[in-house]
């Protein structure tokens, strides 16, 4: 992969990357309190005494957050530790009802991993884990109800969340993007997190900073409350190149968040004091320290299910795929699932590529997902399978494909109902070729000459005096031998 | 009437059940009493109609031979509960309208229990304090003062409910105790009253001022009747992860005087401090021979971190409180200065819903928290607090309880304590027991020179409450303390 | 390190907490003798030992996760000095 440099006016910059993902763990109650994390409900009606911070409240935590935690570990190949601490990080915002949000500061639950990126020109890039641990949501804030007032809901307060720290070993937009797919992939393979960035379930705040090549680090900024993987990759380019700008000016970059304006493609700071970033951790007295036993950390690991690097390995090492190619399909559970059952008994490299190109192209243009794919597993394996066995041609097999999208029906059906088998008789075919090479014969003589293009006129002319169906490895081989 | 308020609470549960006298007779007796001591500012809020009601409900149930533990006991309720549907403030401006629509644990026990609940009394601003002096409703009255020349400090933070119970206006009070707040105001007014081990009774539902060292407690006339409330008001709760997960033993059981053969009594020596008075070292000589009189042992130790325990205290609690009570911001609940901008809203709403005291702490335990003081402070206060522990199980290798005066004097005028470290010596005996977590009790043991209340102070070993009780029991017995005909 | 108008300043900002002018001098002084008196813990030897958060004994309690509160927007919103539609109201926050 070539190395990703910003080209300012006098030299050439890297970028060093940081992600900090936090991801709502999937669960049915809270983190700290027995209220529900449902989505989308009435304002308030998922906060209870302890989420809205009334006076004598006290937390509890949920044993499953913790276990998604620590499953959540396991997938990014990372140390579980067996004591961690919750600590009180002190500030105050209007959506923090209890004035401190409940977090681990300096004995997380999770220590380093690592996760394996697959990029499409087939390099294999490792992005380091800092840690992982468990931490309470804020609540929502609207500023767009009233023009002097801000409203407040406090259904997201308090539910857990999993902010996940990579080393900054991000060095490209390219890469953060995949490290985000992979992180999300993970965590929906494990069922810890639904992943849905739209929603809000999946939150990235970047740490962007530039430096000249072999340099030391240079002062970072943070962007928060990216989205969208596009808009992060967005925001890193733009902060990356900002930061360059001030830099040939002759400025110092000053260390601050900063927020993404997708609209005007820039980033500018967010209005928050200096001082706020004395958050004063101390252990929260109302919680005594997590200790985890090897027993608890081994039957969840003995529970996992199969994870997308080890079906990627699996679908290189058994199927033939590129890395690349496996990565793409071990992505998500469903699209593996998919794979698995369409290649039965079927070329999987040919399966592959239907299924990603072809099957995906359709979906997309019609806005749907493989859940509601019209074609099924076993009906693409079907059609790979008649071209493999040579009974359609590949492109009659893409006219075959449009038809079982829009109609639901089996290639063998439509097949027959068209007449679309391939003409694999080698008779036949060289009695067409004999034709056209005889009602061409000044084009034969130019061919003949140094001409080669011609070549494809020849083919094209079989295919239409065949209908489309003669099968074309044997008509570029007949026409070989009968031109040279 | 009169006659009725000065039973003690099991006197007057032995007559409820013997039909010698009606719930609704205990209770007016006690409406009456309660409303006759305005003088001494000791309640917040008044509940007679609810008392009433509850009183019916107790005699009905008396009536039917299905008497529980408390029924028909009228009881008053420091206003650090929430104690539901009605009024709860701390004592402070910023809670001043605040209806909490639900009930702390140790309450709901209480009411389950069949207690009455009178209203709810008085104390120091989110039990800041040891005078009750920084209550936004102004100052409790020490029972104590009247005939006397000056007005008395109940002590606090708990002074509300010492003085209520000393002044015979209620059987019993809930108290809350953090670095004294029960035991200083118990020892001032004449009454009883014990902190038990950390984790003996659920805080949910209590207004934190410290965690890591709040815990509730009885205010009671005699060590038996806390035996009964504490029974009541202890048990294991989900809904406090610092809860313990232990069964009550029967405290009344352990408060039976009986011989203290084989009890080992430690004497900690530094709690003798420069310029202690000879009345306080008399006390404590009387108590450690009563107790050898009755079989103890009576052993010298030692406690070699002492002295460091209140600066200990004064960096962890204001720490924790400071981050307790940010929740306290006007958004949700509770008093709102409006301004047009959020953080103003707040600096404003806090600055004048929250008192000076609360205000010191609160930056004080800000400040031991902030970036470059929390390895010097906080942390080195947490360290200091690991070896006064250590001081304490070292000596509990030896000794089965610890003697100590309670207060370093009898209750003090109104107004004489007006600087924040002399008004913070007057927990030099209580604050290390509360480091600890340790059971701990005062029982009112002889009187000064000024004719007003001493106390002493009884510390076990951790969930070793029994013991606490038992020794506290026979002080008492030996003691023979007369307590206050207010009425 | 004596406590000045300045730090009381800055701490009274990270805890929200309006202090006039006036009050400053008298609160610096306060919190500078407290502090001084705190400052007395610097004579024990602590070298080697851990600091203690808890005195419980216990491990920390886990919950099962099931729902089994909220559902009480009234109730939650009843004793808000402002609200409307079902939120709590704060005067607008530009961020």
């Amino acid at each position: 992969m070539k190395k990703f440099l910003i080209h300012g006016e006098k030299s050439n910059y890297e970028i060093v990357v940081g992600l900090e993902i936090h991801a709502q763990v999937s669960s049915n109650s809270k983190l700290f309190s027995g209220s529900s994390t449902n989505f989308g409900s009435q304002p308030n009606e998922n906060v209870s005494l302890v989420d809205a911070a009334m006076p004598g409240m006290l937390p509890v935590i949920n044993k499953h957050c913790i276990e998604q935690a620590v499953k959540s570990g396991l997938g990014l190949k990372a140390k579980i530790n067996t004591f961690s601490i919750f600590d009180r990080k002190n500030y105050f915002y209007a959506d923090l009802p209890q004035g401190y949000q409940i977090s681990q500061y300096s004995d997380p639950i999770v220590g380093e991993g690592v996760v394996e990126l697959n990029m499409p020109d087939g390099e294999n890039k490792k992005i380091g884990i800092e840690r992982l641990h468990l931490e309470q949501d804020a609540g929502k804030s609207l500023h767009d109800q009233h023009p002097g007032k801000s409203y407040i809901d406090l259904n997201r307060s308090g539910v857990a969340l999993m902010e996940i720290v990579s080393k900054p070993d991000i060095t490209s937009p390219e890469l953060a993007g995949a490290y985000i797919k992979k992180i999300r992939s993970i965590l929906r393979f494990l069922g810890t997190c639904d992943g849905n960035m739209e929603q809000g379930s999946l939150r990235c705040d970047v740490n962007v900073s530039v430096r000249k090549e072999g340099e030391t680090l240079g002062t970072r900024c943070e962007i928060k409350n990216l989205n969208s993987v596009r808009f992060v990759m967005q925001a890193i380019q733009v902060e990356a190149r900002r930061q360059v700008e001030e830099i040939e000016n002759g400025n110092s970059i000053i260390q601050q968040t900063r927020l993404f304006d997708s609209v005007k493609g820039e980033t500018r700071p967010m209005r928050s004091k200096e001082d706020a970033h004395d958050y004063r951790y101390f252990p929260d007295p109302d919680l005594m320290p997590l200790e985890l036993t090897h027993d608890f950390i081994d039957e969840i690991q003995k529970s996992l299910p199969s994870l997308p690097d080890d079906i990627r390995e699996e679908l290189v090492d058994d199927f033939g795929l590129s890395n690349y190619d496996a990565s793409v399909i071990s992505e998500e559970k469903e699209t593996a699932d998919f794979f698995f059952a369409a290649s039965k008994g079927q070329d999987g490299k040919l399966v592959s590529n239907w299924l990603t190109t072809e099957l995906f192209g359709y979906l997309n243009k019609k806005n749907l997902s493989l859940k509601n794919s019209p074609i099924t597993p076993s009906q693409l394996g079907q059609l790979v399978g008649f071209i493999s066995d040579g009974t359609i041609s590949g492109r009659i097999a893409k006219d075959v494909f449009v038809e079982m999208f829009e109609k639901g029906q089996d290639a063998s059906v439509i097949i027959e109902k068209k007449n679309l088998k391939q003409n694999s008789n080698i008779n036949e075919i060289e009695m067409m070729i004999e034709k056209i090479i005889e009602q061409n014969a000044d084009k034969v003589i130019e061919y003949k000459n140094g001409k080669d293009k011609l070549f494809g006129f020849f083919v094209g002319q079989v295919m239409k005096e065949s209908g489309g169906k003669a099968n074309p490895k044997i008509v570029n081989q007949i026409l070989k031998e009968k031109l040279n | 009437m009169n006659e009725i308020c000065n039973l003690s609470l099991l006197e007057v549960k032995e007559a409820l059940k013997k039909h010698d006298l009606s719930a609704l007779e205990v209770t007016n007796a006690f409406i009456e009493a309660s409303d006759k001591i305005k003088n001494l500012n000791v309640y917040n809020t008044l509940t007679p109609e609810k008392a009433i009601e509850m009183a019916k409900h107790s005699q009905s149930r008396i009536d039917k031979g299905q008497g529980r533990l408390l029924d028909g006991i009228p009881i008053a309720v420091k206003d650090l509960f929430c104690t539901e549907g009605v009024s709860t403030t701390a004592s402070s401006k910023i809670l001043n309208n605040f209806i909490p629509n639900y009930e702390s644990t140790v309450t709901k026990n209480l009411w389950e229990a069949g207690a009455v609940m009178l209203g709810k009394v008085s104390c120091d601003e989110f039990a800041m304090g040891s005078s009750n002096e920084t209550s936004y409703f102004g100052n409790v009255i020490n029972p104590w003062s009247k005939g006397k020349d000056k007005k008395l400090t109940p002590g606090g933070s708990s002074g509300g409910s010492a003085a209520v119970v000393a002044s015979n206006s209620a059987l019993a009070a809930t108290g809350t105790d953090t670095g004294g707040s029960i035991r200083q105001p118990v020892a001032f007014c004449g009454v009883t009253g014990i902190k038990p081990t950390y984790g003996r009774c659920s805080r949910w539902g209590i207004i934190a001022f410290a965690s890591s060292l709040d815990q509730a407690g009885p205010i009671t006339k005699t060590v038996s009747d806390s035996a009964l409330m504490l029974n009541v008001m202890s048990g294991y709760d989900q809904k406090d992860s610092t809860s313990a997960n232990l069964e009550t033993p029967d405290f009344l059981e352990s408060s039976r005087v009986n011989s203290l053969k084989n009890v080992k009594v430690g004497i900690p020596k530094e709690y003798q401090i420069n310029g202690m008075s000879s009345e306080i070292i008399k006390l404590w000589e009387n108590g450690a021979k009563w107790l050898q009189d009755r079989g103890a042992q009576i052993i010298d130790v030692s406690l070699p971190h002492t002295n460091y325990a209140l600066p200990t205290y004064y960096v962890i609690a204001p720490a924790e409180a400071s981050s307790n009570l940010a929740r306290y911001d006007g958004v949700r609940y509770g008093f709102r200065k409006p301004k047009d901008n959020l953080d103003e809203l707040y600096s404003s709403t806090r600055a004048e819903g929250f008192g000076a005291e609360v205000q010191r702490r609160i930056l004080i335990g800000t400040y031991v928290l902030s970036a470059g003081y929390y390895d010097a402070y906080y942390r080195k206060a947490q360290k200091v607090r690991n070896l006064i522990i250590n001081d304490f199980s070292e000596v509990f290798k030896k000794v089965d309880v610890l003697l100590t005066p309670t207060t370093p004097t009898a209750a003090f005028e109104l107004g004489s304590q007006q600087d924040p470290i002399s008004m913070y010596m007057n927990d030099v005996f209580t604050v290390p027991a509360s480091l600890a977590g340790l059971p701990a009790m005062s029982v009112p043991s002889g009187m000064s020179q000024e004719a007003l209340p001493l106390g002493l102070q009884v510390i076990g070993k951790p969930f070793d409450e029994e013991n606490v009780f038992k020794i506290a029991a026979n002080l008492e017995d030996e003691a023979k303390f007369s307590f206050l005909k207010y009425n | 390190m004596p406590i000045d108008k300045d730090t009381v300043s800055k701490v009274s900002n990270l805890a929200r907490i309006e202090i006039d002018d006036k009050q400053l001098e008298k609160l610096s002084k306060e919190l500078d003798s407290v502090i001084e008196w705190i400052n007395t813990l610097n004579e024990v030897e602590t070298e080697g030992i851990e600091p203690i958060a808890h005195v419980t004994g216990q491990t920390l309690p886990l919950r099962e996760d099931k729902v089994n509160d909220g559902g009480y927007a009234e109730k939650i919103l009843n004793n808000a000095p402002e609200q409307a539609s079902g939120f709590f109201v704060v005067p607008k926050v530009v961020e």
